[in-house]
């Protein structure tokens, strides 16, 4: 029997970016209008060494509207699927995700109360849902490991989980109340729950790169430590990893990059929770290569995704959240009902 | 080497391990021997530093608590009783893991000899065939030998092993528990374990804390400790008799 490491090689990593790429180059070209492609490359070659574009090339369109937010969701997808990969070594529970902790939850309770209240922030179209999101997301998490803390001072995994599962009850009871008293804003409430990316730029492309950079960089640091974890919180103790001090600096690293992506994006389901089973199927459960094989998955997940939101009912544009929890759906019961067979 | 004074350990109102000091010292191989809820398993997560507890460890003359985790484990290397793998790991990945504490640091020295002593340890413990195997394959015994390579691999002074023969058929838990005393005999090094099987403990320990309900119920070399009389207060059975008639069902 061949080695997984062995399979897995740097050609794999080679084909990775190669399908990224070309993920990112057709979401470019397909959409309500469709650019060739040789349009796309030059567009993009010129503008990266201050070339002049030539006339009749759609500038606007690739550089200002699509690029960004492709961009965007490449890296959105990349950092929820990481947290996912992250969270279900971290917790040893293949079911959990970004959301199981709580923070998302927290985070759409931010931006919830923005857009309900108005809260805004002068000169920006999203500054203050993007502030409260991320405020919001910090406060959970500090919410939810103190209540674990008191719950259980080894802040065992159960109690971690427990007390998340019940923040997202909470923080989504009081969304629902809120989107009853105010209803004239159920229609931006509900699509940014649902998650979206349009509209975004490259400033969110910034600030999403950095929180990626920082956060992920941390967490694929501690990818022999989410071994011994994914083995068991025991025998990570057992062979001398300072389980707690791990357990947090995760789980706030993976906060904060979810508190950045939702605050952006919005909502969006299931990729934190199917990629990283995907990720898994290529590479094993070694963190070493799954992080990384799960942020491109991912990224090219969500942006085949979100091609799709934009185009299927044209000119209408779904949430990227609405095809992400379908298709999701689907894959996660295939993936299941495979792996229970297999067995 | 390791030195426990007045331990006590409390899971809510229950006292699990009540005010129980003992020695380990170097070459000795000292059984913990008990019924079960004895507070044997806990004692050896006390050890790990896996439950609060009041009294004092010490290891080389300083407190355990006083250790990084990592420091630890490259003197202490624990074996629990039970073991389960969620995901698909192979069997090297596992061992390879025990390897940690010599290379933990983000700054820390390469850990050289790393894969001598993981292959090593897969080798005594019969593991290098299933090396790729993943370990959700493996039966209750091979993924017993696995952890075991893991602690083995970790290359401690000292080792604290529950209940080692879980699982082994017969000539698994004979070759392991000879590897074991063989392992013994290098200097410097000390082994203590939790065994529920008298005759093992009888045939291989060097001396024995008998615990009964938290408490010690004599302590000292083997043959003082595990005597008919005390056998019987806290098994409250005839353990001798018990053991000779089930000898006389193979004459």
């Amino acid at each position: 029997m061949k080695k997984i490491s062995d399979r897995f090689t740097w050609r794999t990593y080679v084909l990775f970016v190669a399908a990224l790429i070309g993920t990112m180059l057709l979401c470019i070209c397909v959409g309500s209008v469709s650019i060739p492609l040789g349009d796309t490359v030059t567009a993009m070659w010129n503008s990266l060494w201050g070339l002049e574009i030539p006339a009749g090339i759609s500038k606007s369109i690739i550089l200002n509207v699509r690029l960004p937010r492709v961009i965007n969701v490449a890296l959105v997808g990349a950092a929820l699927s990481l947290c996912g990969a992250a969270m279900q070594g971290l917790l040893r529970n293949p079911l959990a995700d970004d959301s199981t902790l709580g923070v998302s939850s927290g985070a759409s309770l931010g931006a919830v109360i923005a857009l309900a209240f108005g809260v805004t922030i002068p000169g920006t179209t999203y500054g203050g849902t993007m502030i409260m999101a991320m405020g919001f997301a910090f406060l959970s998490l500090i919410m939810i490991l103190s209540l674990a803390y008191v719950l259980d001072r080894s802040l065992s995994t159960n109690s971690i989980i427990l007390i998340g599962v019940i923040f997202s009850m909470f923080a989504s009871s009081v969304i629902n109340l809120i989107v009853t008293f105010a209803e004239e804003h159920i229609k931006s409430i509900t699509f940014w729950t649902m998650g979206s990316l349009s509209g975004t730029n490259f400033g969110h492309s910034r600030i999403l790169a950095l929180a990626l950079l920082l956060c992920g960089g941390v967490i694929l640091r501690y990818s022999r430590e989410l071994n011994a974890f994914a083995i068991g919180e025991d025998n990570a103790r057992h062979i001398g990893v300072n389980v707690r001090r791990v357990k947090m600096i995760i789980l706030i690293t993976v906060s904060v990059l979810i508190g950045v992506c939702v605050s952006i994006s919005g909502t969006i389901s299931f990729v934190g929770l199917v990629m990283p089973h995907m990720a898994r199927m290529i590479t094993g459960p070694n963190h070493k290569r799954l992080l990384p094989a799960s942020m491109f998955s991912g990224a090219i997940f969500l942006l085949l995704a979100d091609l799709v939101a934009r185009t299927l009912l044209r000119p209408i544009e779904l949430s990227i959240g609405v095809v992400t929890s379908l298709v999701g759906a689907v894959a996660f019961i295939t993936i299941f009902y495979r792996t229970r067979k297999a067995r | 080497m390791l030195k426990a004074n007045h331990i006590t350990v409390r899971y809510g109102d229950h006292t699990v391990v009540n005010d129980l000091s003992f020695q380990l010292k170097e070459g000795q191989w000292l059984m913990l021997v008990g019924p079960n809820g004895a507070g044997k398993s806990t004692l050896i997560e006390t050890i790990s530093q896996g439950v609060p507890y009041e009294g004092s460890i010490d290891l080389e003359g300083k407190d355990i608590r006083r250790y990084r985790p990592a420091q630890l484990a490259r003197k202490v290397g624990v074996l629990a009783q039970k073991n389960t793998v969620g995901y698909s790991y192979s069997v090297d990945e596992v061992v390879g893991l025990g390897r940690y504490a010599h290379a933990s640091g983000f700054l820390s020295a390469r850990d050289d000899d790393g894969k001598d002593q993981v292959e090593k340890a897969l080798a005594l413990t019969g593991l290098t065939e299933l090396r790729h195997a993943s370990v959700l394959t493996l039966s209750g015994g091979e993924l017993q030998r696995t952890f075991l390579a893991q602690v083995f691999a970790q290359n401690p002074q000292i080792l604290i092993l529950d209940e080692p023969a879980n699982h082994l058929d017969l000539v698994y838990q004979k070759h392991i528990f000879s590897l074991i005393g063989q392992w013994l005999k290098q200097p410097g090094r000390a082994v203590m374990s939790v065994v529920h099987d008298l005759s093992l403990a009888r045939r291989y320990g060097t001396h024995a804390v008998l615990l009964n309900q938290g408490r010690c119920a004599a302590q000292g070399a083997i043959g003082d400790v595990l005597t008919p009389e005390n056998l019987r207060a806290v098994y409250d059975m005839d353990v001798y008799e018990w053991m000779r008639e089930m000898l006389q069902q193979w004459q």
